[in-house]
């Protein structure tokens, strides 16, 4: 049988048989891939734990004719753990790769698999709020998919910003001229955290209060919304109550002195 | 295909959980060829464990009466809950003749891409009955899966009150096998929940 063999992120499992799971995968070249990982579920399967959601793995695969097999899987990232010992990280991360998967229903390119894998990584590390990393991977994941939101300049214009009316359909913010009555409106902070998450300024991201937090989040979930056509099942239940994590600079700071450079 | 009630057979035999296309053709040919096969035995029970058997209104294990067997019994030990996920997990406990203590199912575990949350399991139940103080540990013996972590972990929160112990299922090696043979995972799990010996 022939075989092919790629790194991929475990998006999520569904039981099949006595024993087995089907295993949704999002991989760096070839797209999803839809395997059999069989007699996993038995204690004492080699791979199993390795087959889990937010697990990374080396994997190798044989061609079947509906369904592919997995055959091997070496573990290259095991978020699992860290990840469902937390429980806002744990919701967190399932409405990620509750996104990965519904974006990347047609085209699976292998940025999403980076910025995937880089998320998960992130959130197993505790490297941010875990609501932040969320919301992050939600308006870069939507950007790759070609949905880029503007926070600044107006979407339909390009009118320089700042614009305070948020409206899904038209993109992102735009200009009092064109928007429409009772268009949602966002304060200045909304609107920094929000760009904030979108280029990856975690410094300006964490430096936001929890309401700034709550507002952006709400501005996420309706675009997003927009964008998916049907809600993520999983949002409703994200945890944003975590422990939060020591900010960025603190951290930078820590990790410099550790390798013993000039801070 | 075939044709009529044989087809319908076949289709509802393969929309049970486990059995693919083909386990339903063999099945109902079992069923149609086999002459000692008792179909109105089966048909009885069908109709009458729908009927008969409903969930333990303290516990949610199944049971033909309002409670279970197990809460029933008052030589277990009631100050001793252990949480599982379902009540085939029961089952699996009970056969270890282990655990002299009550249970409390769940209903599953938190799956949110499923669009299970902690509502929509028994787990406002599970408040109740740790209420009244009598309770002094909980044993959270969910599924060692990555859903099973996360619904432990979102247990291990909540139950944080004074005079509860909570405690969790070791998980580890499988006894019989090569310590070689385990995963990483298991492994590391295993190194966690060591003990003193003593
Ligand atoms: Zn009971």
């Amino acid at each position: 049988m022939p075989t092919y063999r790629d790194d991929a992120v475990v998006l999520r499992t569904h039981k099949l048989g006595e024993a087995d799971r089907i295993v949704i995968l999002l991989s760096r070249q070839h797209g999803k891939i839809r395997a059999v990982a069989k007699g996993v579920r038995r204690t004492g399967s080699r791979f199993g734990s390795r087959l889990e959601p937010f697990m990374a793995v080396d994997a190798q695969f044989y061609i079947g004719r509906s369904l592919d097999i997995v055959q091997q899987a070496e573990s290259i990232g095991a978020y699992g753990a860290e990840i469902a010992g937390d429980y806002p990280r744990y919701t967190a991360a399932t409405a990620m790769v509750e996104a990965a998967d519904r974006l990347t229903e047609h085209e699976a390119g292998t940025q999403h698999y980076l910025l995937l894998l880089g998320a998960l990584r992130s959130l197993a590390r505790a490297e941010h709020p875990s609501g932040l990393t969320l919301d992050s991977y939600l308006l870069r994941a939507l950007s790759i998919a070609g949905w880029s939101p503007s926070f600044g300049d107006c979407a339909v214009t390009g009118a320089p910003g700042p614009h305070s009316a948020f409206v899904p359909q038209l993109g992102g913010v735009v200009a009092d001229a064109v928007a429409p009555p009772g268009a949602v409106r966002l304060d200045a902070a909304a609107l920094d955290l929000l760009g904030a998450l979108l280029s990856g300024d975690w410094v300006a991201a964490e430096a936001s209060d929890a309401g700034t937090r709550d507002r952006a989040s709400g501005v996420v979930a309706a675009y997003t919304q927009f964008h998916l056509e049907r809600a993520l099942r999983s949002l409703p239940h994200v945890d944003r109550s975590g422990p939060v994590p020591p900010p960025s600079l603190v951290r930078a700071a820590e990790e410099a002195l550790a390798e013993g450079s000039p801070v | 295909m075939y044709e009529g009630i044989v087809q319908d057979l076949i289709d509802e035999l393969g929309r049970l959980p486990g059995i693919g296309p083909k386990s339903a053709q063999r099945i109902a040919f079992h069923i149609l060829q086999t002459e000692s096969f008792d179909t109105t035995r089966l048909a009885r029970i069908l109709t009458e464990v729908r009927e008969k058997v409903r969930f333990c209104r303290i516990c949610g294990n199944v049971s033909e009466e309002e409670t279970c067997a197990i809460c029933r019994d008052p030589r277990r030990d009631t100050s001793l809950i252990c949480i599982v996920e379902e009540a085939k997990d029961v089952v699996a406990i009970e056969r270890t003749r282990e655990f002299r203590g009550v249970y409390h199912v769940l209903g599953g575990a938190i799956s949110p891409i499923d669009g299970i949350g902690p509502d929509q399991l028994r787990i406002a139940q599970l408040l109740q009955r740790l209420a009244d103080g009598s309770v002094t540990e909980v044993i959270i013996a969910t599924d060692p899966n990555l859903e099973g972590e996360a619904t432990a972990t979102y247990l291990s929160r909540l139950l944080q009150q004074p005079g509860l112990r909570v405690t969790r299922l070791a998980s580890g090696l499988p006894v019989g096998g090569d310590l070689e043979y385990a995963d990483e995972v298991t492994l590391g799990r295993a190194f966690e929940g060591r003990r003193l010996v003593d």
